[in-house]
């Protein structure tokens, strides 16, 4: 029999303005960006960042639920390769992000409808 | 000259397909397949391409792209739509960022069903793209024929 | 001299030494799909690449809107047509973890019998395309042929070659008769002795290692920083591999990541073909040790009520899949990270200060699949 290594996955909810200051605690913590999503749901933005660990394969998820007029900063200055994922969320829901390192502006997917997830979705 | 047949090439373009369709044409043009007894041979330059096989529904970006590839192909030409996003739009043609099937940027002479497309059918498609090839390019001859013998005319034909 | 001469010859000092972008893709000979990277060069040196994606973007995750979750399985499995299976599974093990149920221990076994099919015939259309990077175009045409028995073994235990719609949520639609079991092992063995003959090839020529050895080096740490996956990473000698997490029938079964340390393009493709030896392995020990049961799927009631993050190994690396319900048919919402999407980083680190020339083939090392990338 194999080995399984499955902690339940974790989701820990922090208000917007710890994001930075939890980001780079998990960075410190070894952990790896897995993925960054958004929902919206119920009028309010649900991003969700993931984190992986490679050896014990723990999965946290930091989520925090903004409303769409709040501006969340980037992450992107301490862990450069969430840019894509942040663009992606900018372009398909139209969260507000400032200071991405690399801002597409709204030009990664260059779809024609504005935010086709976001508030405006049908 | 005339009793000579061609040997078309194909073209191949990936508009938004999954990559069955795609996976599919490559497969049906590997030996296992092997299309290419049919006289047909792959190319990437639309400048010397004959027969456009597109994959994959048409969307807001690609379809100038397309438009273009099309354009580029000299004549005549034919268009195969492989698999049912290409007929369509298929699965994703809810998707807001699908406008549709290939036809919506440009006449489709073929469309080749399959979800993905199985080499079998790609292979009859291009069979059937062949044939279309051969008698357009007929009409096409003729046509030039027509056109040369009405400039050898004398001038006072026209009068 | 003249004017003329001592004019141009200036011009040419200046134009050495500036930085040129040129573009690579959309349509390009190594790739059958498009992708479009910025390439900013100095001479033949690339300094800095920059994606853009977009051409195959169809917007997928959008229809979680529009059809029930029964029926979004089907659009998630044409989220990509060579991880096809894999993605439906990924799906509906996550919305499974939603309503918190045990699929039939069959099914368990089905569903990895077709994920590490599906696993070969990946890894194989990799080599494939890797040896046709590459200018090695008889050993492409070998690797195709190789595929195709795998291909046959999905077409006849599936009735689909890339496209199976063999899940549902609770388990599987189909079984595989006894006699199918065989075969697969039959083909599987063959597989594998036409494999090892190709494996010398790859790994032993002296053409295809003084092409690949030394070429697109990423270190460990930088594989952690960038979010790298799959087989990129292992090569790197990140021991990651998600199956490990144990679901479908991999806990009954012994496996250990297959590592490189070398970081390189000879090691990823060393990873992935020993990988597809793993997969032989891991399909044996599993029609070896498969329960005979009647049971193929857990009927599901009701809605999906909930939120679930599922981590499936792909044959590119780790795909996550994120499932949102609210107690209605329709899913809140449905986001698929693909293995693609995570190593694009690392694919625009690893062109840095890399030849030209050398461009197309470390596109093809981290195996991009754009259709999964773009969704």
């Amino acid at each position: 029999m194999g080995k399984v290594l499955n902690p339940a996955p974790v989701i820990e909810e922090i208000p917007d303005d710890h994001l930075l200051k939890r980001v780079m605690e998990m960075k410190k913590g070894g952990f790896r960006l897995s993925q960054v999503c958004a929902a919206f749901v119920d009028g309010k933005f649900e991003l969700s960042y993931s984190f992986g660990d490679d050896e014990t394969y723990e999965y946290v998820t930091l989520r925090v639920v903004i409303d769409p007029e709040t501006e969340i900063p980037s992450i992107t200055e301490i862990i450069p390769q969430a840019l894509f994922y942040e663009n992606e969320m900018k372009e398909l829901f139209g969260v507000k992000i400032r200071m991405i390192s690399v801002d597409y502006e709204n030009k990664l997917y260059r779809i024609e409808k504005e935010a086709p997830f976001g508030p405006g979705k049908d | 000259m005339a009793n000579i047949k061609r040997s078309p090439w194909l073209l191949h373009y990936d508009g938004s397909s999954c990559n069955g369709c795609d996976i599919e044409v490559l497969a049906s043009l590997t030996p296992v397949y092997d299309a290419e007894r049919f006289g047909v041979m792959n190319t990437g330059d639309p400048l010397q391409a004959d027969i456009l096989l597109i994959t994959g529904g048409i969307n807001t970006q690609n379809r100038d792209v397309v438009k273009q590839l099309y354009k580029q192909m000299p004549r005549p030409k034919v268009v195969v739509a492989v698999g049912v996003c290409a007929c369509t739009g298929g699965v994703f043609k809810d998707c807001y960022n699908i406008l549709g099937g290939a036809d919506e940027v440009v006449p489709v002479d073929i469309y080749v069903p399959g979800c993905a497309a199985r080499p079998q059918a790609i292979i009859d498609g291009i069979i059937q793209a062949v044939e279309l090839f051969q008698q357009r390019s007929e009409e096409h001859d003729r046509l030039v024929r027509d056109m040369k013998a009405w400039g050898k005319r004398k001038p006072k034909a026209e009068s | 001299m003249d004017r003329e001469k001592t004019e141009r010859l200036e011009t040419n000092r200046s134009i050495e030494g500036k930085r040129s972008v040129i573009p690579f893709g959309p349509q390009h000979p190594v790739l059958p799909e498009p992708i479009h990277i910025d390439l900013v060069i100095e001479d033949e040196t690339v300094l800095e690449a920059i994606p853009s994606v977009g051409f195959i973007h169809r917007g997928l995750e959008s229809l979680a809107a529009k059809r029930d979750f029964n029926q979004l399985i089907y659009v998630a499995e044409r989220t990509c047509g060579i991880c096809s299976f894999q993605h439906g599974m990924g799906y509906a093990e996550a919305v499974e973890h939603v309503f918190g149920i045990e699929i039939p221990i069959r099914a368990r076994f089905l569903r990895t019998i077709w994920a590490e099919l599906g696993r070969m015939h990946s890894h194989l259309l990799w080599l494939g395309l890797l040896a046709d990077g590459f200018g090695y175009e008889n050993l492409f045409y070998q690797c195709w042929r190789i595929r195709e028995k795998v291909l046959d073994l999905q077409e006849a235990t599936t009735g689909g070659r890339l496209i199976f719609s063999v899940n549902c949520i609770g388990g599987v639609i189909k079984d595989i008769p006894e006699e199918l079991l065989k075969k697969i092992l039959a083909s599987i063995a063959e597989v594998e002795e036409e494999l090892k003959v190709l494996q010398k090839t790859f790994m032993e020529d002296y053409t295809v290692r003084s092409r690949l050895s030394g070429v697109g080096i990423l270190t460990r740490q930088q594989v952690h920083e960038l979010g790298c996956a799959g087989p990129v990473a292992r090569a790197s000698g990140v021991s990651c591999d998600m199956r490990i997490t144990g679901y479908g029938a991999y806990p009954e079964l012994d496996f250990e990541p297959v590592t490189a340390s070398e970081g390189d393009a000879y090691a990823r493709c060393d990873c992935r073909l020993r990988e597809v030896f793993q997969s032989i392995d891991l399909l044996r020990q599993a029609i070896g040790r498969m329960p005979a049961e009647k049971d193929l799927s857990t009927p599901v009631k009701g809605n999906p009520e909930g939120e679930y993050f599922m981590r499936v190994e792909q044959p590119r690396g780790e795909a996550v899949y994120y499932v949102k319900g609210t107690g209605k048919p329709m899913l809140e919402r449905f986001r698929i990270r693909t293995p693609t999407f995570a190593n694009l980083p690392g694919l625009c680190e690893m062109l840095k200060n890399t030849k030209l020339s050398d461009v197309g083939l470390l596109v093809l090392t981290i195996d991009p699949c754009v259709s999964c990338t773009e969704r």
